[in-house]
């Protein structure tokens, strides 16, 4: 076998679906009709399954360490909350897409300042970017509301057929199926060619120069789509809490965002989901128990998964699993989290 | 033209202020290359001990200074003994999320212990008020500042630059392998850095409470402010720094009171052209570590 077959061999292989796979969205699909008093805190989840989905393109996938994914976020946020206000595009599926193209262009404009320099440069600029979004936001307070935030935004229905309603039912579908829509296509983007080549120039950005691939190119591509998928998880935020405020740009989104990454872990594209699931879930029962501090236990959270390591931490976590998966399917079927964001 | 000289005044005395509080951070994140986020809580902790001391117990201000600076000095060393030395050699995104981990604590904990608002230490009479120089006014306590401030430096540059201690640690940080094969104690030297980092953060925070205000929200506030003064100063020397922050105080300070529309814009525009156009910082060496 030559060593190309023997890549694409690969790579199919590892893009066909897992049964696993198939078993993580009918859970999705069946808590929607499992828990139908708690439609509010799963649509939450789902958007914050987007948004991380979003992060990890970038940070798992070429490998950008950033600090202001929120720009984003609320970029597509306000343009959607804006869009309904004003009734210029008031059927939410192209007003959603008209906000994440809208994220998109100011990720394109904004990644020709981010892929210069190194790490830290890099942790700069977004954040910067995301501060400077915050305080044109909070200036221009007759556009945006300033601390307000945009209030009285009226949805219309769905595809003109499903209006949202009180319990956030349709919130929550319309929210679940942008987000398997969505994967889907990440799932075929970090498996084609293009997420190969991604893939390659965050191990060694050196190498993947010199074989050939256009570092630069690749980078602004993918950053301005993990910024179409964050307007969109925003533009989401605005349609179904039919709210745009100050904090959709706020420091703590962005570093909640981290946090839901590293738990669920980069790289496999079901991180930001099973993180999205397990920080609101550790959010719920921080609150429970100290209502106004539980930004404490969130941080502590945070130090311990560092100082214990990543890698070994979901190791452990999958240590039961496997040990039952082996029984049935032998030693190769472990499931094995790869990490890889390690600049 | 004398409010002109006022605000170059003042912006000269927020910068200097800006340096020691960012001087530490300086050496961890420009020398030792550890970005630590969580810099603005030393500098807390240092307000907040200075706070109890001279508002609860009536220790007199310029008492309260010095225990600022030792708190925070010990607080640093026993989490650098304890956590911080595990991370040097990791990746920067575990030491982001280790730092914003302690911030969040950090944050929590203080709003749990002293409450959410915002605390005013009380300072001697002597130095409230204006002095009248040649039809300038000057702030007494901005003097002060600018005082302390400036020793501070001087030492520090005299420091690095002309004692023993000054050139093991520039030994350690050029090259830690070759500095412990001259005999030079690299951890030990790392550790008494990054507390008298922290430490003159938190006399930072002690003298900062009057001028920027001193709340549980401190560090995230101002995070940025210390990443600018790093980042556009640059890591070579603490002079790089120094004069980034000068800068950046009399940039906010002029920018706050000439064109107010525009707000912190000015500051983080600025901040993100010069990283484009020197990404190693204005001052800094051109090759990045």
């Amino acid at each position: 076998m030559t060593a190309q077959a023997d890549v694409g061999y690969h790579a199919r292989a590892h893009a066909r679906w897992h049964w696993g796979e198939i078993a993580f969205w009918i859970c999705a699909l069946a808590c929607a009709f499992l828990f139908p008093s708690r439609y509010l805190i799963m649509t939450d989840v789902v958007r914050l399954a987007l948004f991380a989905l979003s992060l990890d393109l970038i940070l798992g996938y070429a490998g950008i360490v950033s600090l202001g994914h929120a720009a984003f976020f609320g970029a597509g946020a306000y343009c959607a909350g804006l869009l309904a206000l004003h009734g210029v595009v008031t059927e939410p599926v192209i007003a959603l897409i008209l906000s994440g193209l809208a994220a998109m262009a100011l990720g394109f404009v904004t990644s020709f300042l981010v892929i210069r320099g190194v790490d830290l440069t890099r942790l700069m600029v977004t954040l910067g970017i995301a501060l400077l979004l915050e305080a044109l936001a909070e200036r221009f307070s007759d556009i945006t509301g300033g601390t307000d935030g945009l209030q009285g935004i009226e949805m219309a229905p769905i595809l003109g057929l499903f209006a949202f309603d009180m319990f956030g039912k349709v919130g929550f579908f319309y929210c679940l199926a942008v987000l398997f829509l969505l994967f889907l296509l990440a799932r075929r983007i970090v498996h084609s060619p293009f997420g190969l080549s991604l893939r390659a120039i965050r191990n060694n950005p050196l190498r993947a120069a010199a074989i050939g691939i256009p570092v630069n190119r690749r980078l602004i591509a993918i950053y301005a789509v993990a910024a179409f998928y964050a307007g969109i998880a925003g533009a989401l935020f605005t349609q179904s809490t039919q709210l745009a405020s100050l904090d959709v740009f706020s420091f703590e989104r962005s570093a909640d965002l981290m946090l839901v990454l590293v738990i669920g872990g980069t790289g496999y594209l079901y991180g930001g989901l099973i993180g999205a699931v397990v920080f609101r879930m550790l959010q719920e029962v921080f609150s429970t128990i100290t209502p106004q501090y539980w930004q404490f236990w969130i941080g502590l959270v945070l130090v311990v998964i560092v100082l214990v390591g990543r890698q070994r931490l979901h190791r452990w976590v999958l240590w039961a699993p496997n040990l039952v998966l082996r029984q049935f399917a032998g030693r190769k079927a472990d499931l094995v989290i790869p990490e890889g964001d390690a600049p | 033209m004398t409010s002109l000289f006022t605000n170059l005044f003042d912006g000269v005395a927020y910068g200097m202020l800006l340096f020691v509080l960012a001087c530490g951070l300086a050496v961890t994140l420009g020398l030792m290359n550890f970005v630590n986020l969580a810099h603005g809580a030393f500098a807390m902790t240092g307000g907040y001990i200075c706070a109890v001391l001279v508002n609860r117990l009536g220790w007199p201000f310029f008492a309260g200074l010095p225990l600022a600076f030792v708190g925070s000095a010990l607080i640093g060393v026993v989490l650098e003994r304890a956590l911080y030395r595990h991370l040097y050699s990791r990746s920067h995104l575990d030491q982001v999320l280790f730092s914003i981990g302690l911030v969040f604590m950090s944050v929590a904990a203080v709003d749990y212990v002293m409450g959410s608002s915002r605390v005013f230490i009380k300072i001697p009479q002597a130095l409230e008020g204006q002095i009248d120089f040649f039809g300038v006014g000057i702030g007494r306590y901005r003097l002060m500042i600018i005082v302390i401030c400036g020793l501070l430096t001087a030492g520090l540059q005299l420091v690095l630059a002309r004692t023993r201690f000054g050139s093991r640690l520039r030994a350690a940080v050029d090259d830690p392998r070759a500095a412990s094969g001259l005999g030079i104690n690299v951890p030990q030297v790392f550790a008494f850095t990054f507390a008298f980092g922290c430490g003159l953060a938190g006399l930072g925070g002690a003298l900062s409470a009057e001028i920027l205000g001193l709340d549980p929200y401190f560090p995230l506030k101002f995070m940025i402010y210390f990443l600018i003064v790093v980042t556009v100063g640059g890591s070579s020397s603490i002079t790089g720094p120094f004069l980034a922050s000068l800068l950046l105080g009399i940039g906010d300070v002029a920018g706050k009171y000439y064109v107010p529309k525009l707000g912190p814009f000015v500051i983080y525009t600025i901040m993100i052209v010069i990283l484009i156009w020197r990404p190693s910082g204005l001052f800094g060496r051109s090759a990045a570590r």
